[in-house]
């Protein structure tokens, strides 16, 4: 496999993870909820899905059990702000806290656990062509999944009726409750996808992409998660493209190191938080931009009665 | 018979106090169960994590000694989220501050001079500061989202301190280990209680808590940013200027968060090593919450969050407990203390199927 090939599969592999959890989120934000939680989600979703596959030996299942974990997680969230109404900055942090925590609880015991990682696709015949067998048919199927959930985000966003009553509820609450949907209930929905979606990236991480546990695995993931959907001015594929981006700046980290560059890995490591600083200052500029792709209502509390 | 949330015609006094009690009631309940769960005697684990680390003067000392930098970077965040201005960057600004205030004692390293102590403070203070006016200058200039940009920075001070521990400020002497030289005598807070470590920093912090006190309760900018963070709109009709209300949110942040650093680095741990905090800028947020964003609440909390450590050190020797059970109580009493904030603005009513007819006041 030739070097240029070799790189944009390990982007797409390095990417992938955001673009679950970016996705995910940009739903939820859609519906006018920010959850700040994300990086909690991501790393609750990562332990219990390696801690599921090294239990069973059934990668697969601990997908699964990640993405549970992580709407599991979502629904404590909902519960706090939706039906209790709670500051969503404030119980966003909360459950970040939180997902650090039990995350590093829970896992101790698996630090060092070896398991068999969910291996990547391999279609007879296709995958064996020359080139376009490695580029195209032999990546992980979490992957390929990534990019169906990017098209059906898509899809059901701006094709559907039920995507357009949650923009409607991310938009203005007050006029969707009053033709009569529930707002709460659809916002609860939404927020389930993200931490399901949260929770998956997180089961990538620790599944395919570093198949490990570790404390603190995502490494600000999350957070980067979240810087994406405003760059990406909550649009779908430019979540995808922006994911990518950020997945190659984690990936000169590496590259240097192999190319022999002579730095202090701490430089580059900084690398993919500068850039979201930087790259976050520059796509917030554009003030207007902002407030016109930005739903509404985000972050705000809707309660039906007042 | 349905449950139904009302909204109460003024925020409850009651509800706002009772709250951090029902949600430290409700982490004590949840430690009850887990323990028991993983086997252990509940009660006693329970006495292990709550009491057995705070019966003797070194504990106590010992309780108050981290308290200190939770209540210092408490106070400062406090500040900003009345303002809605979300710094959670705290835990950057304190290793900023270490940086800073260690290097200057590095730099005069061995001087035997007074004006070090003080320097190295002022010092902590500014790193702290310089830090913070990052994520400031973002938002005012770029309108970029502090709590992102001020995250983020966390990774990146962190990063800074391991190049330096790594780099330049290794210890010649130090068999290769990543920590700066130990600092002497006159680069460290002099001690305050004999035969515990609690230095003269618990001081300085109460005094900055009061101050903080002042600032919120009793001065124009304090008062202006109170109104900046309650009505956002009106604050801008009575000319308070946004730009400014971010900028004293985020310096006030940075420059309590420095302090705490310096204190640290000056205190107990007496060099610059790779971790200089178990998350003590984090933790804050939580203590600023607990401490329902007031001066007085913030110090209680401090002393909560510091029994959460100190607990979680104890159930790890003494109950092969992971100590990281701490980090799962501390956001689960966040977790519950939100939660039953539901209660200050609105209040439970009970709907009987049959005759829907109001109950109670």
């Amino acid at each position: 496999m030739d070097i240029a090939t070799q790189l944009v599969l390990l982007t797409l592999a390095a990417g992938t993870p955001l673009v679950y959890a970016a996705l995910g989120e940009l739903v939820t934000e859609k519906s006018g909820v920010l959850n700040l939680g994300v990086e909690g989600m991501m790393l609750v979703g990562a332990v219990v899905a390696f801690i599921v596959a090294a239990r069973t030996g059934a990668p697969w299942l601990g997908v699964a059990a990640g993405i549970a974990a992580g709407a599991a997680l979502a629904l404590v969230f909902a519960v706090v702000t939706l039906t209790l109404q709670a500051n969503q900055v404030a119980s966003g942090l909360a459950l970040s806290l939180f997902g650090v925590g039990l995350s590093a609880f829970v896992g101790l015991d698996y630090v060092s656990v070896v398991i068999e990682p969910l291996p990547p696709l391999h279609v007879p015949v296709l995958s064996d062509l020359p080139v376009v067998g490695a580029l195209l048919f032999s990546w992980n199927p979490l992957v390929y999944l990534s990019l169906a959930l990017f098209v059906a985000v898509h899809w059901f966003l701006f094709r559907t009726r039920a995507g357009l009553v949650v923009r409607a509820v991310g938009e203005s609450p007050q006029s969707a409750h009053a033709i009569g949907y529930s707002v709460l209930r659809i916002r609860y929905l939404a927020v389930l996808f993200g931490g399901a979606c949260s929770g998956l990236g997180g089961a990538y991480l620790s599944l395919v992409y570093n198949p490990s546990w570790a404390e603190g695995i995502t490494a600000g993931r999350g957070w980067i998660a979240l810087a994406l959907v405003v760059f990406a001015t909550w649009k779908p594929w430019r979540v995808v493209v922006g994911a990518y981006l950020f997945g190659g700046v984690t990936l000169a980290q590496f590259q240097a190191q192999a190319l022999g560059v002579e730095l202090p890995s701490q430089y580059l490591a900084m690398l993919p938080y500068v850039a979201t600083i930087v790259v976050l200052a520059l796509i917030s500029r554009d003030v207007t931009a902002i407030r016109r792709n930005a739903p509404a209502s985000l972050g705000r509390p809707f309660h039906p009665e007042a | 018979m349905r449950l139904r949330l009302e909204s109460r015609p003024e925020p409850s006094r009651l509800a706002t106090w009772l709250s951090p009690l029902v949600a430290t009631f409700a982490v004590l309940a949840i430690g009850f169960v887990l323990f028991a769960a993983m086997g252990r005697d509940p009660w006693f684990a329970l006495y292990t994590f709550f009491i057995d680390p705070i019966d003797t003067r070194y504990d106590v000392g010992e309780l108050l000694l981290k308290a200190t930098p939770l209540m210092l970077c408490a106070v400062g965040l406090a500040v900003g989220y009345r303002a809605n201005v979300w710094n959670i960057g705290a835990e950057g600004q304190l290793i900023m501050g270490a940086i800073a205030g260690g290097g200057v004692a590095l730099a005069f390293h061995g001087s035997e001079s007074h004006f070090v102590l003080p320097l190295m403070l002022v010092a902590g203070v500014a790193g702290g500061m310089l830090w913070a006016a990052i994520p400031a200058l973002l938002r005012t200039r770029f309108n970029a989202n502090e709590i992102l940009v001020s995250l983020m920075l966390v990774y990146v001070a962190s990063l800074v301190l391991s190049l330096l521990v790594h780099g330049a400020w290794r210890d010649p002497e130090g068999f290769n280990f990543p920590q700066s030289k130990l600092f002497t005598e006159s680069e460290l807070l002099p001690n305050l209680i004999p035969d515990t470590r609690l230095n003269v920093g618990f001081l300085i912090a109460l005094a900055v808590v009061g101050a903080g006190w002042v600032f919120v309760r009793k001065s124009l900018p304090g008062y202006r940013m109170r109104v900046a963070g309650l009505a956002p709109a009106a604050a801008v009709y009575a000319g308070i200027s946004p730009t400014r209300t971010v900028w004293i949110a985020m310096l006030v942040g940075g420059a309590c968060a420095g302090l705490a650093g310096v204190g640290e680095v000056a205190g107990p741990i007496g060099q610059l090593m790779p971790v200089i905090s178990p998350g003590y800028g984090f933790a804050a947020i939580i203590v600023a919450f607990v401490g329902r964003l007031h001066p007085v609440g913030i110090l209680f909390a401090s002393l909560l969050m510091s029994l959460l450590y100190l607990g979680g050190e104890a159930a790890q020797m003494k109950l092969a407990l992971p100590s990281s059970v701490t980090g799962l109580f501390q956001g689960t009493l966040l977790l519950f203390l939100l939660g039953a904030d539901v209660f200050i603005h609105y209040r439970l009513r009970v709907l009987r199927s049959v005759a829907p007819a109001a109950r109670g006041a």
